[in-house]
């Protein structure tokens, strides 16, 4: 058995009297690409914003490569790259100027981050496109320079929060192939949520399903088709969480960037 | 030191890339120069206060400096809201770094929109009463303009979306702008408007350029200075503060796991 790289135990988050998540523990081992499923509202994000230090728990005990995100916010922050659900880029800037600013904010050396984009922006087909503000990417070039970016400070664990919705099937199989073959040659960890089962079933190694803030099921997945009596993931996923249909609230945000897409679509 | 640099570059990049931008906030400082500038030069001199534009340009350099550095506060939300932030938040840089990095780079973007604007006084007819005195005069904007980004990063920090900014701004920037004395002199006012005006930031970045501008300070060089300095560092300790604060509830929602 190897060393867990991340560990929750107990992992709480209140907001007010509504509890995201709910007393969740698990354990993701080195090397392991770790599925985190569940539906909408289920307390996944809530989860990874923990998990890179950009949200306190409210109860719970976490270690991520070794250090605790609350006590040492910075030691963890050096040990992950992450991919967040929405575009993180700045798009008035270049593609190799988001990733020259990365470097430099992550303290990779010159000479070393200069090879690193080169070869990053390679790996994710990138490199003639390097002079060209992001604004004029399209949503896969982005995710793909977002990938890159993620992986230019060599991290341990790689989060990534629903790392291909919007993407097509030719990209999404590219992005997970660059993934799987760095966790073969250089042991990264990978964390991800999604929607898709069957990439979940394609891909992971090991997956957790969380509901309603809760752990509901976790392990391998030929095991937890055995529990549920399902053929498929999703079988055993729909059998776990139930049918209903949930909710997610619309936040300020979500008003925004309707108001910014419809102002865009006039211009 | 290099995460603050680099972030203070992101913010000249982006305003260097924005043509719109920049022309958009140098259009209201300059049409305040002309229409009251040469509107109610008559009247201001036949009071006995002299050359009206020779008083006025001070204070539209300070108002300049003023609406873009409040201004640069703005990109905080949306970088919040479209994304870049959460690249800054997860990054191994210390809260303090990101606000200075993003403080100066506001403040360095006044600055220059402040000295464009000085420009265009010089152009029209402005003329410093001790041109020598003009570094003097860089520096009072300098300080203005770090003032005036902090406050902005303040503004910033604790607003969630835009409608909340444009209240807050005409609620802060207008009242610093009107009370500082940029558009009328401190003598014979109403004790009211008098105590306003001392009590308004802005009035001793007014007072210190247009006494190294056109001469005749009203609080003195030295208290304009500390001032200025004191309320600057204040304001990036608050800025520094709330930024620190407002990241950890990025969720302001119960249910925001879509």
């Amino acid at each position: 058995m190897t060393t867990a790289i991340i560990e929750a135990h107990d992992l709480v988050k209140r907001f007010g009297s509504f509890t995201a998540v709910d007393h969740v523990s698990f354990a993701v081992p080195e090397g392991v690409i770790f599925g985190f499923l569940g539906p909408n509202g289920a307390g996944k994000t809530t989860t990874i914003k923990m998990l890179t230090t950009v949200l306190t728990p409210s109860d719970g005990q976490l270690v991520i490569a070794g250090h605790d995100p609350v006590k040492e916010p910075l030691l963890v922050r050096r040990a992950f790259g992450i991919v967040f659900q929405d575009p993180s880029l700045d798009d008035e800037l270049t593609a190799a100027e988001n990733m020259e600013l990365h470097g430099v904010l992550y303290g990779v050396k010159r000479a070393q981050r200069l090879e690193r984009v080169e070869g990053l922006l390679h790996f994710v087909g990138l490199w003639e496109r390097r002079d060209d503000y992001v604004k004029c990417f399209s949503g896969g070039m982005k995710r793909r320079l977002e990938i890159a970016r993620a992986l230019q400070h060599r991290p341990r664990i790689l989060f990534l929060d629903e790392p291909t919705i919007g993407l097509d099937p030719q990209t999404r199989n590219q992005i997970w192939e660059l993934i799987r073959e760095l966790c073969r040659d250089e042991r990264l960890t990978v964390f991800f949520t999604t929607h898709y089962m069957e990439e979940a079933e394609r891909v992971a190694d090991r997956i957790a399903i969380i509901d309603h803030g809760r752990i509901v099921a976790q392990g391998d997945i030929a095991a937890l088709r055995q529990q549920t009596g399902g053929s498929t993931l999703e079988d055993a996923f729909l059998a776990l969480t139930g049918c209903s249909i949930r909710e997610a609230g619309a936040e300020p945000i979500d008003c925004m960037r309707a108001m910014r897409q419809a102002r865009g679509s006039r211009r | 030191m290099n995460a603050v640099f680099i972030l203070w570059l992101r913010q000249l990049k982006r305003y260097s890339r924005s043509r719109a931008r920049m022309i958009g906030m140098l259009g209201q400082p300059i049409l305040f120069l002309l229409a009251l500038g040469f509107g109610l030069g008559p009247t201001f001199a036949r009071a006995g206060h002299g050359n009206y534009v020779q008083f006025l340009a001070p204070g539209i350099v300070t108002m300049g400096i003023l609406f873009t550095a409040v201004f640069s506060g703005v990109e905080i939300i949306w970088d919040r809201q479209f994304g870049f932030l959460k690249e800054t938040l997860v990054a191994p840089v210390s809260r303090p770094e990101v606000v200075l990095g993003r403080t100066l780079g506001g403040a360095t973007v006044a600055l220059i929109q402040g000295g464009i604007i000085l420009l265009v006084c010089l152009a029209v007819g402005f003329r410093p009463a001790h041109p020598l005195l003009l570094p003097v005069a860089l520096l009072f904007m300098a300080l203005i303009a770090i003032l005036c980004s902090a406050i902005g990063t303040a503004i910033g920090s604790v607003l969630q979306d835009m409608q909340g900014f444009q209240l807050i701004m005409n609620f802060i920037t207008l009242p610093l702008f009107f009370f500082s004395s940029a558009l009328f002199p401190v003598s014979d006012l109403p004790e009211a408007v008098r105590l306003a005006v001392r009590l308004d930031p802005l009035s001793y970045g007014v007072d210190g350029l247009r006494g190294v501008l056109s001469g005749g300070f009203v609080f003195g060089a030295a208290t304009d200075f500390e001032v200025l300095g004191g309320l600057a560092v204040v304001m990036l300790a608050i800025g520094t503060h709330l930024f620190s604060k407002i990241e950890l509830k990025v969720d302001p929602a119960h249910q925001e796991d879509r």
